[in-house]
C-alpha cells in the first residue's frame, strides 16, 4: 500500500502527515508526533486506555485507523490543561486521589471530559468510564472526581 | 495519638501533576536514537523437546538486525530465590526443552515492530513434543510425564509449619470438621504490559529502562545472567504502569531485549502484547486445600490441620514464598493452640504461577474464613462472635513464627459488627458476609541473598532548605513516593513540599529490594525516618549553638521552625539555619544515610495488619448471578501516613479481590489458556463495583515509622471469603471452587433442593 498524506488538527496544531495507510489513530499520535500521554493496554478496543477525543467525541484510537481521521480535530490528554491551568476534572482527580499508576489515567479523563461535555449533570456517572479498566483504584475514587465536577464544585479557572 | 502537622494530611500524589498531564513517561513510552523493536518466539507446545532452531530465513528477511536463541546464551538458569540453587530452574531463553505454552525459543530485533513480528514466522523450530501434565493432583503421581530431572514426581519445594499437639487438640474437640477447596489462578493485568529498553554501549555498560517492582532485583539477576558486573548494570524505572506481583523476577522482555542490544551495540524495546501478558508471564497460584479443624462446643479453636497441593507450573518463580505464606496466613489471624501445614509446590505443563498480591493469603482466607462460618452455623455461633473468641490481641505469639506487637482486631470486628446491625433485615436473597484477615509488613527472609540492607535511604539538604531525599523503593502506583516524602517532612518538620525526591535509578538511588510484600512503608519508612532523623541532628547542633538554651532542654523541628521543646515561641526558621549550617561545614550540604533491616522478628515480618470485611450481595435463584451491593472494611494498618493512599489502596483491592472471587479465571485445555484477552477474562468494571466504605481502627506499631504498618497487600485477602460468606447467608450454599460464577451457584442450588 501506498502512503498517503494526512490532514490532523491535534490539541489546536494542525499537521500534515505522510503516513502507511495501515497505521492506527495511537501510532500516529504516539509514534509520529510524541504525544504519549496517549496509552496503549490492548490493542483490540478492551480497556480504553488509548482515549482520545476526536471532533469533540470519545474514541478508543486503537480501534481508529489514521486515515479516518483525516481532516479532524482530535485532542489528547496534552491538550487538557493551559499551561499550569489544569481543567476542572484534572484539579478533581488530583483532589479524589483518582489514579495510582496512572497507565489508564489519559484514558479516563478524556471518557469524562466527553461524557460531562455531553452531559454536564449525568444521572449514572459509572457509565462515562465503563469501557475503561482500571486495574489499580477500584473506580470509586474516580467516580467521587467525576460526580464533584458534574455537581459544581470545580470552575473552570480563568484564562 | 501523638499529633503530627504532614502525615495522614491529605496531599495530592506527589507524582500526580506528571500522571493527569500525560508527561509522566513510562518505559513504554521510552524511545531513543537508533532504537530497534523486538519480539520473542513463544512454544506452542506445553512440553517438547527443541530438536533444532534454523534462524536463517529470518535472518535474511530485509530489516531483521539480529536473531538469538539459548545458544546465544550463557546457558546459566535463573531464579529469585538465590540461595537454593535448585530452585534457580528457569534459563527464560529456553535451549533444549520447552514446559509450557508461552516459553521463550528465540528473539528478535528490527527496525519495526511488524519486521519483528514477521521475522518469527520465519524461525524454524524442531520439536520433539512429549506427553505433558497439567494438574498438580495428576503430576504428583508415579509415572507422570518429569518437568525437571531434579525434580522427582514433580514435586519442586515442600513446606511444614508445625506448632502446639494437634493430634491431642483433636482428641478434645466436641467438633472436627474437614473441607476440600479449590483456589483458582489469577491474572496481575497491569496496564502496563511488561516491557523494557535495553542499551548496551561499547564501555560495557548496559542500562535497562523497565516497567518493575524492584530495579535492584533485575540489575542483580541480569548482571548474573549476562555475566556483567553488577554495576555495569543500571536500571531505570520512573514510572511503572502497575505490579501487583508480576513484576519484580526478571521477565523475558529484559532479558532478551538485553541479549539483543548487547549483540549489536544498539537499544532494543519489547513491549509485551495484552495476549503474552495473560499466556506468557507469571500468575496467582492455583492451590487444593484440604483443611481440618477441631473446636469446642463453644466455638473455641482447639487444632487445625491443612494440606495443600499448588500448582507450580514450569518452574519455581517465587512460588516457594507463596507456599510458606499460605500456610502461614491459614492460622491468621486466630489463636490456634495446635497447628500443622503441609505444602506441596508441584510442577505442571503450565504457564508459572508466582507472586500477586496476597501471596498465597487470599486463598488460605478464602479456605479458612468459609469453614469458620460452616463452623458456627453448624454450632448456631454468631459469625462475629466465634471470630471475636479466638481474635489474636496484642502481645500474641505465634509459637516458633511470629510476634503479634500491635493488633487491632478485635476493635474491627465490633466496627464491623455495629454495621452489620445497622443493615436491619435484609431483603430476600441477600446475604452479608464477613471474613477477617491479617497481613505481613514486608518480608523478613532473604533467599535472594543480598549482602546490603533491606531497605536504604539519602537525604541532602541544600541552601535554600529544598530536601533531595533518595529511596531504592519502587512506586508502581501504590504510593511508596508519596508516602516517602510525608515520612520525611514530618521527621525533618519541614513542609511535604520541601521534599524533592529521586527513586527509579539504580545509579543514583541506594538499594532496597523492591514494592512486595507490602513492604515498603515500614521498610523503607524506616530507613527514611532514619536519615531524616540523622540530617535533622546535624541542624539541631547549629541551632543548639545559635540559641545557647540551659543543657536539660531539647530541640526540634516543627512546621520549618526550630524551637525549644519546652518553649515553643523560643526558636529559629529552618530555613535560616540551614543557610548557617552549610556555610559552618565549610559549605558542605547537610547529608545523611538511613538503613533498615529487621533483626529478630521471628521468620515472617516484623509488623502485621489486621482487618475485618463485610460483603452485602445478591444472589439472584433463577440465574445464579451475584450482585456486589456493599462492602465495607474495618481497618488496623497502624498510624495512617498518607490517608487519599490507603483509602485507594482499600478499594483498588476490593475490586481485584472481588474479581479474583466470582468473575476472573484463567480455564486451560491442555496447558494452553482459553481467554488471554480483555474481554474474555472479567475483570470488574466501574458498574460492577459496589458501594466501598473504609473504617481506620488506630493503633501504634512500635516496629514502624510513626507506628505505621502495611495497608495495601493485605486488603486482597477478605473479598472472596467474605463473598462467598454472602453468598452462604443469601441462599444458604457454601462454595468451596473459587471463582463463584453463576454456573456454579445454580447447581448447588439444584443441589440443596434435592436434599
Amino acid at each position: 500500500m501506498e502512503k498517503k498524506i494526512l490532514h490532523l488538527t491535534v490539541n489546536g496544531e494542525p499537521h500534515e502527515l505522510y503516513i502507511h495507510p495501515k497505521k492506527l489513530l495511537v501510532e500516529i499520535l504516539r509514534d509520529e508526533l510524541g504525544l504519549t500521554g496517549t496509552k496503549r493496554g490492548c490493542n483490540t478496543g478492551a480497556c480504553g486506555a488509548c482515549t482520545v477525543l476526536l471532533d469533540g467525541a470519545a474514541v478508543k484510537s486503537c480501534s481508529v485507523l489514521a486515515v479516518q481521521a483525516d481532516g479532524a480535530e482530535v485532542t489528547t490528554v496534552e491538550g487538557l490543561a493551559d499551561g499550569a491551568r489544569l481543567t476542572p476534572l484534572q484539579r478533581s482527580f488530583l483532589d479524589h486521589g483518582a489514579f495510582q499508576c496512572g497507565f489508564c489515567t489519559s484514558g479516563m479523563l478524556m471518557s469524562a471530559t466527553a461524557f460531562l461535555r455531553e452531559d454536564p449533570a449525568p444521572k449514572d456517572i459509572k457509565e462515562g468510564i465503563q469501557g475503561n479498566i482500571c486495574r489499580c483504584t477500584g473506580y470509586n475514587s474516580i467516580l467521587r472526581a467525576i460526580k464533584a465536577v458534574a455537581e459544581g464544585k470545580y470552575k473552570e479557572e480563568g484564562r | 495519638m501523638k499529633k503530627y502537622s504532614v502525615i495522614n494530611t491529605p496531599v495530592h500524589n506527589i507524582d500526580g501533576i506528571a500522571k493527569i498531564t500525560g508527561r509522566a513517561k513510562y518505559t513504554f513510552d521510552i524511545t531513543l536514537p537508533r532504537m530497534l523493536h523486538g519480539k520473542i518466539l513463544r512454544s506452542f507446545y506445553p512440553h517438547a523437546e527443541i530438536l533444532d532452531i534454523d534462524t536463517t530465513k529470518a535472518e535474511r528477511l530485509s530489516g531483521v538486525k539480529a536473531v538469538v536463541t539459548g545458544k546465544d546464551t550463557l546457558g546459566l538458569k535463573q531464579g529469585i530465590w538465590r540461595r537454593f540453587k535448585e530452585l534457580c530452574d528457569e534459563e527464560i531463553l529456553t535451549r533444549d526443552k520447552v514446559r509450557y505454552i508461552g516459553e521463550p525459543v528465540a528473539a528478535v530485533a528490527a527496525v519495526d515492530e511488524d519486521t519483528a513480528e514477521e521475522a518469527l514466522d520465519l524461525i524454524e523450530v524442531e520439536y520433539k513434543p512429549l506427553p505433558g501434565v497439567f494438574e498438580p493432583l495428576e503430576a504428583i503421581k508415579e509415572g507422570a510425564p518429569q518437568l525437571h530431572d531434579q525434580a522427582e514426581r514433580n514435586i519442586n519445594v515442600t513446606r511444614h509449619i508445625e506448632w502446639g499437639d494437634v493430634d491431642e487438640g483433636f482428641k478434645k474437640a466436641d467438633y472436627i470438621r474437614e473441607d476440600w477447596f479449590r483456589c483458582s489462578s489469577q491474572a496481575h493485568v497491569c496496564m502496563e504490559t511488561h516491557c523494557a529498553v535495553a542499551d548496551y554501549t561499547p564501555e560495557g555498560r548496559l542500562t535497562v529502562y523497565t516497567s518493575t517492582q524492584s530495579h535492584y532485583y533485575i540489575k542483580v539477576l541480569l548482571a548474573e545472567i549476562l555475566g556483567l558486573r553488577e554495576n555495569d548494570v543500571r536500571v531505570i524505572s520512573r514510572y511503572t504502569g502497575g505490579g501487583f506481583g508480576s513484576k519484580f523476577e526478571l521477565d523475558s522482555a529484559q532479558f532478551c531485549s538485553s541479549l539483543l542490544s548487547m549483540k549489536l551495540y544498539q537499544p532494543v524495546k519489547i513491549v509485551l502484547t495484552r495476549e503474552e501478558e495473560f499466556t506468557a508471564t507469571k500468575r496467582r497460584t492455583p492451590m487444593f486445600y484440604y483443611v481440618r479443624s477441631g473446636v469446642k462446643k463453644d466455638g473455641t479453636f482447639l487444632a487445625k490441620e491443612a494440606r495443600v497441593f499448588t500448582e507450580g507450573g514450569a518452574y519455581t518463580a517465587m512460588g516457594a514464598t507463596a507456599l510458606y505464606l499460605t500456610g502461614f496466613f491459614q492460622s491468621f489471624p486466630y489463636v490456634w493452640p495446635s497447628y500443622r501445614y503441609d505444602g506441596y509446590r508441584v510442577y505442571t505443563n503450565t504457564a508459572p504461577t508466582s507472586a500477586m498480591r496476597g501471596f498465597g493469603a487470599p486463598q488460605a482466607t478464602f479456605c479458612a474464613e468459609t469453614q469458620i462460618d460452616l463452623i458456627a452455623d453448624e454450632l448456631g455461633i454468631d459469625p462475629i462472635e466465634i471470630r471475636r473468641k479466638n481474635a489474636m490481641y496484642p502481645g500474641y505469639e505465634v509459637p516458633g513464627q511470629a510476634t503479634i506487637q500491635s493488633c487491632g482486631l478485635s476493635q474491627c470486628l465490633d466496627k464491623i459488627d455495629e454495621w452489620i446491625k445497622s443493615r436491619g433485615k435484609l431483603p430476600a436473597n441477600r446475604g452479608i458476609g464477613i471474613a477477617a484477615y491479617g497481613f505481613m509488613s514486608g518480608g523478613i527472609f532473604n533467599w535472594f541473598d543480598t549482602p546490603y540492607a533491606f531497605s536504604s535511604a539519602i537525604i541532602q539538604i541544600n541552601i535554600d532548605g529544598k530536601v533531595d531525599l533518595y529511596v531504592g523503593s519502587q512506586d508502581m502506583g501504590q504510593g511508596s513516593n508519596t508516602t516517602m516524602a510525608l515520612i520525611c517532612a514530618e521527621e525533618l518538620g519541614v513542609k511535604f513540599e520541601d521534599i524533592r525526591l529521586h527513586m527509579g535509578d539504580t545509579e543514583n538511588c541506594p538499594v532496597d529490594l523492591g514494592a512486595w510484600g507490602s513492604r515498603e512503608t515500614l521498610m523503607q519508612g524506616n530507613a527514611v525516618k532514619m536519615a531524616a532523623s540523622k540530617a535533622k541532628q546535624q541542624i539541631l547542633e547549629f541551632a543548639t549553638a545559635k540559641l545557647a538554651p540551659n543543657i536539660v532542654y531539647d530541640l526540634d523541628i516543627k512546621d520549618s521552625w526550630i524551637h525549644l521543646i519546652a518553649r515553643p515561641e523560643r526558636g529559629l526558621s529552618y530555613y535560616d539555619v540551614v543557610k548557617e549550617a552549610i556555610r559552618g561545614k565549610d559549605g558542605q550540604p547537610i547529608i545523611a544515610r538511613g538503613h533498615y533491616t529487621p533483626h529478630r522478628k521471628g521468620m515472617i515480618s516484623p509488623a502485621y495488619s489486621f482487618g475485618v470485611q463485610a460483603v452485602e450481595a445478591d444472589v439472584d435463584p433463577d440465574t445464579g448471578k451475584i450482585t456486589l451491593k456493599n462492602c465495607v472494611t474495618a481497618h488496623d494498618c497502624g498510624q495512617v501516613i498518607n490517608p487519599l493512599g490507603v483509602q485507594g489502596q482499600l478499594e483498588g483491592a476490593i475490586a481485584m479481590a472481588a474479581g479474583y472471587g466470582f468473575t476472573e479465571d484463567l480455564p486451560m485445555d491442555e496447558g494452553k489458556i482459553l481467554n488471554p484477552n480483555l474481554v474474555d477474562y472479567m475483570l470488574l468494571r466501574a458498574t460492577e463495583m459496589p458501594e466501598t466504605k473504609v473504617m481506620e481502627v488506630e493503633t501504634y506499631e512500635p516496629e514502624g515509622p510513626f507506628g505505621a504498618k502495611e495497608a495495601g497487600e493485605g486488603l486482597t485477602n477478605p473479598t472472596a471469603g467474605a463473598l462467598g460468606n454472602a453468598v452462604f447467608h443469601a441462599a444458604g450454599i457454601s462454595i468451596k471452587n473459587l471463582p463463584i460464577m453463576p454456573e456454579k451457584v445454580l447447581n448447588a442450588l439444584k443441589e440443596k433442593k434435592r436434599k
